[in-house]
């Protein structure tokens, strides 16, 4: 048991071993691909300029090519860059060069935490009272409009900060009634009642919890799909991007160093816009520098010219929401919501126009690398047409976007109009950035400290206890194997320098079950007992002690890991998983060895 | 061979009142730092910005406060850090206009690759090692997880010792962690060194050490109070204390040697973590003999709250050990 036990922790423990080849990363971005024909294209361009790859590997959409060392992985990224277009991502990448028979297993090397492997780190809070202030504003036009529909005359309707609530005024008593029935019909997840403060007729109109919760996440999950997006086009190999909290989001970007460039990037804004395209326009004359003068030339999705009129119908932000689904043959499609405004301008746009196609444009603004005399990089306006669609029908607040190739478009689309209606702003309000040079330093700092530390504890335990000692030693051994191995397993638990300091720790702790049970035996063996009672004895009566020792010691490590974030966390998870192995090895593993050198025979004294 | 070969049982409980005393003053010591000093909190807590540099040569600390003053943070600290070419400059966080708009908060998350960018045009050679920024929202909310962390930690493990052993052991073995939380607290605080997240895993660490030694000396207290039949409560705890004093010692020393090892090669960013944890351990050790038996003595622990048959039926009986 005991042998399968670290068999399997050393099986897991040993793509450590084998280090990290540098590597580039091929990703498409919009649903752009990575397939055979762009491996084929980088492959020449790699011959072409006499670049020597290990290997590459296409799975997933994504393209990994292994490279002999850094000077070819930054000459292989420049080369590949300059012959892919802007649809797609290449990025510098460590892969972990773990050989074939170990990846069968699952076994993949420890993942390093971003002060061991250099990269920024940033936490960006969502400004949920402008989430909340935007959706009030939404509600009070969208009660202007369905009143105004249903020719129930009101006096004013606004927002009431205070009582955070919007109040709809009425002259008349029975329009109150009206007013009320008609919105609690309407807005089920709203509650409407009177306010018995005023001796005017007026309603108050609250959101209930669910709805705010509803409005919060919204929000949050917005922005984490926009910062996602974002993230693909840095150029990241391995970014994160998560919700931490209510209103938190955590972004990791390993490897990243230019840190102004990256909060560009990610506070860049979106906007979209909905033009008509232009008719009768002749594209060849338009592609010659005949552009008439009311239009504009772009390129739309597949590349393909197209001409479209200059004026602006609809902007991006009366853009509510927008969802991909399936219609009734079971297509893909995207659902769009508009705001009241946005409803009425698109009915004045496709009013006049069934039949005809309209364009949707994504504005970005990129920070390029020029830099005007500030240093602040120089934006740039990039214009591009995501979709075509012909008008079928007057369209209004709620309408859909269908001729959809796969979902996977459809996906995209509807985040990219989402994209273009940021409901609430974010800021970063934490950063970490660590340097290359300090994350590798680190990494040295932490081996060594941990070598040490393991070396001078050996050292102490052979002397003091001598044959047990070395019993002891084994197991610690084995213990730091399967630490590593364990950490390793776990998908989520990545290694930091706190993490380290708790390997050390543990280290030094671990030792103390086997303490604990050779003092036993000593005692023991002081009271009389023989050798083989004394043995018995001592681990049977030491158990209970080092079960309740360990437990509590657990329960602070669990507690730190549920409270505590970064730094904390790492190390409580290495001192969990250190207390869990150290009990096994510690106790299981030494009474096997102690057993296979001591056991079934007669002995008069213990090298104890 | 042995630290301490004992033959005679040492009277540690002969002395507790003196160490009593002892224990006291050190919190008396420590509370008085935190209200006169206070203590050095680091950036985790408080906010603002830290730029880690390093440069080809010494560095010249005059040149950079002038720099840094030319460029809006003449409130910048600027010293070494581990050697003369490495650099750490501190801001506190910047003051919040009510009318701040959004551009401007951004610009506070800014000041770090700001400062880095006139650093590199001072001299070439300057490189990043770290930036660190944290809002002082977020500063004040890790200060509060932080604290809550230590309490939900202490009140978890006095329901575990209570339930496992007997109130006055959890009472004795939480007291003594208090006091070295405290007394570790006030060694940082009369030190003038720095508080930060690290530090704060340390002191925690230190609860899980401190505990772990009060435990291995309880359950020796609880056997032999069913073991041995006759002898008062003080001459029991002082037996079994002997008796775990070598354990006591071993596993002390292994811990230290590494903290040690932690101390001299982890770096810079480690030091807090392993100082905090050294002196933790040190005095762990002291308040897991003196501390925790000497309450629970004071508490008047007897044989008959120990007995087997009570402890046995603790699983469904617990409202009889609880007062």
């Amino acid at each position: 048991m005991v042998l399968i036990v670290l068999l399997v922790g050393a099986l897991y423990s040993a793509p450590n071993l084998y280090g990290e080849d540098p590597a580039v990363q091929v990703s498409g971005l919009r649903g752009a691909e990575v397939d055979e024909v762009i491996l084929d294209k980088i492959i020449s361009t790699l011959d072409e300029q006499q670049i020597v790859y290990k290997k590459t590997e296409l799975a997933a959409g994504r393209l990994l090519i292994r490279l002999q060392n850094e000077d070819q992985q930054l000459r292989a990224k420049e080369a590949i860059a300059e012959q892919l277009d802007d649809k797609f991502v290449v990025a510098l990448n460590l892969a972990p060069a773990t050989p074939a028979w170990l990846e069968a297993f699952g076994a993949s090397p420890l993942k390093l935490g971003l002060d061991l492997r250099g990269g920024v780190h940033f936490l960006m809070e969502v400004d949920m009272k402008e989430a909340m202030n935007k959706s009030f504003t939404q509600m009070v036009q969208d009660f202007r409009t369905d009143l105004r529909e249903e020719k129930i005359r009101y006096r004013t309707i606004k927002r009431d900060i205070a009582k955070e609530a919007i109040v709809v005024q009425v002259r008349k008593a029975e329009d109150l009634d009206a007013a009320r029935r008609f919105l609690s019909n309407r807005y089920p997840d709203l509650q409407v009642f009177e306010d018995s403060n005023t001796d005017e007729p007026d309603l108050l109109v609250k959101m209930t919890e669910e709805r705010i919760k509803e409005t919060r996440q919204y929000a949050v999950e917005q922005n984490i799909t926009i910062i996602r997006n974002r993230v693909n086009e840095l150029g990241v190999a391995e970014p994160l991007v998560q919700r931490q909290g209510l209103d938190r989001i955590v972004v990791q970007l390993p490897g990243v160093q230019d840190t102004a460039r990256a909060k560009e990037i990610l506070g860049a804004t979106a906007t979209l816009e909905f033009k008509m395209v232009y008719e009768n326009a002749d594209i060849s004359a338009a592609m010659r520098g005949r552009v008439p003068p009311k239009a504009k030339l772009y390129e739309d999705e597949d590349g393909r010219p197209v001409l479209l009129e200059k004026r602006v119908r609809l902007t991006g932000d009366h853009i509510i929401d927008a969802q991909s689904a399936f219609d009734e043959y079971g297509m893909p499609q995207v659902t769009i919501n508009l705001d009241t405004k946005g409803g009425n301008k698109m009915q004045a746009m496709t009013k006049d126009n069934v039949g005809k196609p309209m364009a949707v444009v994504f504005i970005e603004y990129k920070p390029t690398e020029q830099k005007d005399e500030n240093g602040v990089s120089k934006l740039k306006k990039v214009e591009q047409v995501i979709q075509v669609a012909t008008i079928q029908s007057r369209l209004g607040r709620r309408f859909s976007i269908t001729g959809i190739d796969t979902p996977q478009e459809a996906q995209n689309l509807a985040l990219m109009l989402r994209a273009g209606a940021l409901i609430a702003p974010i800021q970063i309000v934490e950063e970490r950035t660590v340097g290359p040079s300090l994350g590798q330093e680190n990494i040295d700092a932490g081996f060594n400290a941990v070598m040490l530390g393991f070396a001078l504890v050996l050292i102490f335990m052979l002397f003091y206890y001598k044959k047990f000692g070395m019993v002891a030693n084994v197991a610690l051994a084995a213990n730091l194997v399967l630490i590593i191995g364990v950490m390793s397993m776990i998908p989520g638990a990545t290694l930091t320098l706190p993490g380290i300091a708790g390997i050390v720790l543990t280290v030094g702790m671990a030792v103390d079950a086997n303490v604990l049970i050779f003092e036993r035996i000593r005692e023991e063996i002081r009271a009389g007992r023989s050798p083989q009672q004394a043995i018995h004895h001592g681990y049977d009566s030491a158990f209970s002690t080092i079960a309740d020792a360990n437990i509590t010691t657990f329960i602070a490590a669990v507690i730190l890991f549920a409270v505590g974030t970064g730094p904390v966390k790492g190390f409580a998870i290495t001192l969990a998983i250190g207390i869990a192995t150290s009990m096994f090895t510690a106790i299981v593993g030494t009474r096997a060895i102690v057993n296979g050198i001591w056991g079934g025979k007669k002995i008069d004294k213990l090298s104890i | 061979m042995q630290i301490l070969n004992l033959d005679k049982t040492i009277n540690f409980m002969n002395i507790r009142r003196f160490t009593g005393a002892i224990s006291i003053l050190l919190i008396i010591a420590s509370l008085a730092s935190f209200a006169i000093k206070g203590l050095n909190w680091g950036l985790d807590f408080t906010g603002g910005s830290l730029i880690e540099v390093s440069f080809d040569q010494s560095a010249d600390l005059k040149k950079i406060r002038g720099v840094l003053a030319e460029e809006g943070f003449a409130d910048a600290t600027v010293q070494n850090f581990g050697s003369s070419r490495d650099v750490l400059i501190r801001l506190a966080p910047r003051k919040r206009n009510s009318d701040e708009s959004n551009g401007e908060k951004i610009t506070a998350a800014m000041i770090g690759d700001s400062i880095m960018a006139a650093l590199v045009e001072m001299d070439s050679s300057a490189t990043k090692r770290r930036i660190e920024f944290v809002g002082p929202s977020v500063g004040d909310e890790l200060r509060e997880q932080g604290g809550l962390a230590m309490l939900t930690a202490l009140i978890c493990i006095l329901i575990y010792v209570a339930l496992r052993f007997e109130y006055r052991f959890a009472l004795g073995s939480v007291s003594a962690l208090g006091h070295d939380v405290i007394i570790t607290l006030g060694l940082f605080s009369v030190l003038g060194l720095e508080f930060d997240l690290t530090v704060l895993a340390a002191v925690l660490a230190v609860i899980g050490y401190s505990l772990n030694d009060t435990i291995v000396v309880s359950d020796r207290i609880r056997e032999n109070f069913r073991k041995i039949r006759d002898g008062s409560p003080e001459e029991i705890i002082n037996e079994s204390l002997t008796q775990t004093l070598n354990r006591t010692m071993v596993t002390s020393i292994t811990t230290i040697l590494v903290l040690i090892a932690l101390l001299v090669m982890g770096g810079e960013l480690i030091k807090g973590f392993a100082t905090a944890l050294l002196f933790g351990v040190v005095i762990g050790t002291y308040s897991s003999i003196y501390v925790a038996s000497s309450i629970a003595l004071s508490l008047g622990i007897s044989k008959e709250d120990l007995m087997p048959t009570v402890v046995e039926k603790e699983g469904e009986d617990q409202d009889q050990l609880m007062p």
